[in-house]
């Protein structure tokens, strides 16, 4: 479904990617592990086509993303780890995007509410997004994603900083989505989380893929030693 | 002694206030007539162009909102000065026939407060945080779609940098009395005297209870309409 081939991105002197190659195959989780700063929301940015500046192949569907950017865009759905909100209701900010696609009137109610209630944040619908707490808005944005309904789902670090109820809420929601059968690509600096949804895993290291496998089999036996220090947890001495 | 001077020339002021002085509110009238033309001819040349600038990033635009920032302190008498040469019926506007009218005025007012408009709206633009503008793109926006929302976004700095243009207008001297002329008939059509020109006068006269009556007004205004700028902007930070 995605196919990365030696992709490479630059900011200026500081190599953010250095050739990137990989497959990410249709309905699953696939987990993108890694320190901060290591490259995974611009490999997420690249995969939803927010960012457009890279050198290499991005394969999408057999289509070329590069040339067909809005394409990709209207299957492809990110969710970022600050939870932006924009200046409106949460029933609003979750409408926004089917409004934009034409969705209006009752369908579009009814869209909007079902998903809120699964994030059970329905009661929420009429309040300014931006006064939410932040595991809130956490929701919110994971609603605002879902209820376009695209096939793939790219979620950076969406679970960072939030308490253990939001945390479950959004985790459900994500194994929902994959029983959906949507694929989903989730930056995660949380092994236990990579270890919990992940069919297959990425460890990812100063923009350079190290490791990339089953996610039972890189956490339980990884091949390179830059992997095995990360997954046991040497990475935070 | 001095404050005798002062405390009867604040005494008198307010007599005609609270008497409602026909001229007096004339005169405040026209002003926020003149200067409210003025901050409307801004907005709807100002607003596209600070939002062009706000969106694009064409090589130049460092430039142009430069150009616009520096225009932002420009002295109104120097503008007063140059209009009065370009408007006068012997420059090369004057066929324009806006000298001396209360349209001619908010044409200078415009001129004055535009680049009020252009920064603050581009600035107000490009405030919008760059993760909103990815969420719009990744929510299926295209171009002009999440130019729009951008827009809708940066609405409450457009609509203060407005209300600032309008109160910048409203208390500027150099081009309503070098554009304007201060003119007043009694019961004439013709008449251009604002707030500014009329205070300057009667204290040129010496006649300062009028002065300072106008001045009162001319406070009251501004602050009311700082108050609303303030009370919008308490609203919108909030949301």
């Amino acid at each position: 479904m995605i196919a990365l081939n030696e992709i490479s991105k630059t900011y200026g002197d500081v190599s953010a990617l250095k050739r990137v190659n990989l497959e990410i195959h249709s309905g699953e989780i696939f987990a993108i592990i890694g320190n901060s700063g290591a490259g995974k929301t611009t490999l997420l940015k690249i995969i939803s086509m927010l960012e457009t500046d890279f050198s290499g192949k991005y394969m999408f569907k057999g289509l070329e993303a590069r040339k067909n950017p809005e394409k990709v865009r209207k299957q492809v759905t990110m969710v970022f780890q600050n939870p932006v909100m924009f200046r409106a209701s949460v029933f609003d900010n979750v409408a926004y995007g089917l409004r934009i696609r034409g969705v209006n009137g009752r369908e579009l109610r009814e869209r909007v509410e079902s998903i809120l209630e699964s994030l059970g944040i329905l009661s929420l619908a009429d309040k300014n997004a931006r006064k939410l707490s932040g595991g809130q808005r956490q929701r919110v944005a994971v609603a605002r994603a879902l209820v376009m309904d695209v096939d793939v789902y790219a979620l950076d670090e969406p679970t960072a900083n939030l308490d253990a109820e939001n945390v479950r809420i959004i985790e459900r929601a994500i194994s929902d989505m994959r029983d959906d059968g949507k694929t989903i690509i989730l930056a995660t600096h949380n092994l236990f989380q990579a270890k919990r949804l992940a069919d297959r895993t990425a460890y990812i290291e100063n923009g350079e893929v190290i490791e990339v496998g089953e996610t039972d089999r890189l956490f339980e036996s990884p091949e390179d030693e830059r992997t095995r220090r990360f997954v046991e947890g040497d990475h935070y001495f | 002694m001095a404050w005798e001077y002062v405390a009867e020339g604040v005494a008198g002021a307010l007599t005609l206030v609270v008497n409602g002085n026909r001229e007096l509110f004339d005169i405040a009238l026209r002003s926020v007539k003149v200067s409210g033309i003025a901050a409307m001819l801004a907005a709807m040349i100002g607003i596209p162009i600070g939002v062009a600038l706000g969106l694009s990033g064409f090589r130049g635009k460092a430039l142009i909102k430069s150009m616009f920032n520096a225009m932002l302190g420009i002295p109104t008498v120097v503008m007063g000065l140059i209009l009065y040469l370009f408007l006068a019926p012997a420059g090369p506007l004057g066929f324009l026939g806006l000298i001396y009218t209360e349209m001619g005025i908010s044409f200078g007012q415009m001129l004055l407060i535009l680049p009020i408009v252009v920064s603050f709206t581009a600035s107000s633009i490009e405030s919008v945080e760059e993760e909103l503008k990815d969420l719009m793109l990744t929510l299926g926006a295209n171009r002009v779609q999440a130019m729009l929302k951008t827009v809708e976004e940066a609405f409450s700095g457009i609509v203060l940098s407005v209300i600032a243009a309008f109160n910048r207008a409203i208390a500027e001297l150099g081009i309503a009395l070098m554009v304007g002329g201060n003119i007043f008939v009694r019961g004439g059509e013709l008449n251009t005297r604002v707030l500014t020109t009329s205070i300057q006068m009667y204290v040129a006269r010496g006649e300062i209870e009028f002065a300072i009556a106008l001045g009162t007004v001319l406070l009251a205004i501004v602050f009311a309409v700082t108050a609303l700028s303030n009370y919008l902007q308490r609203r919108w930070v909030s949301e």
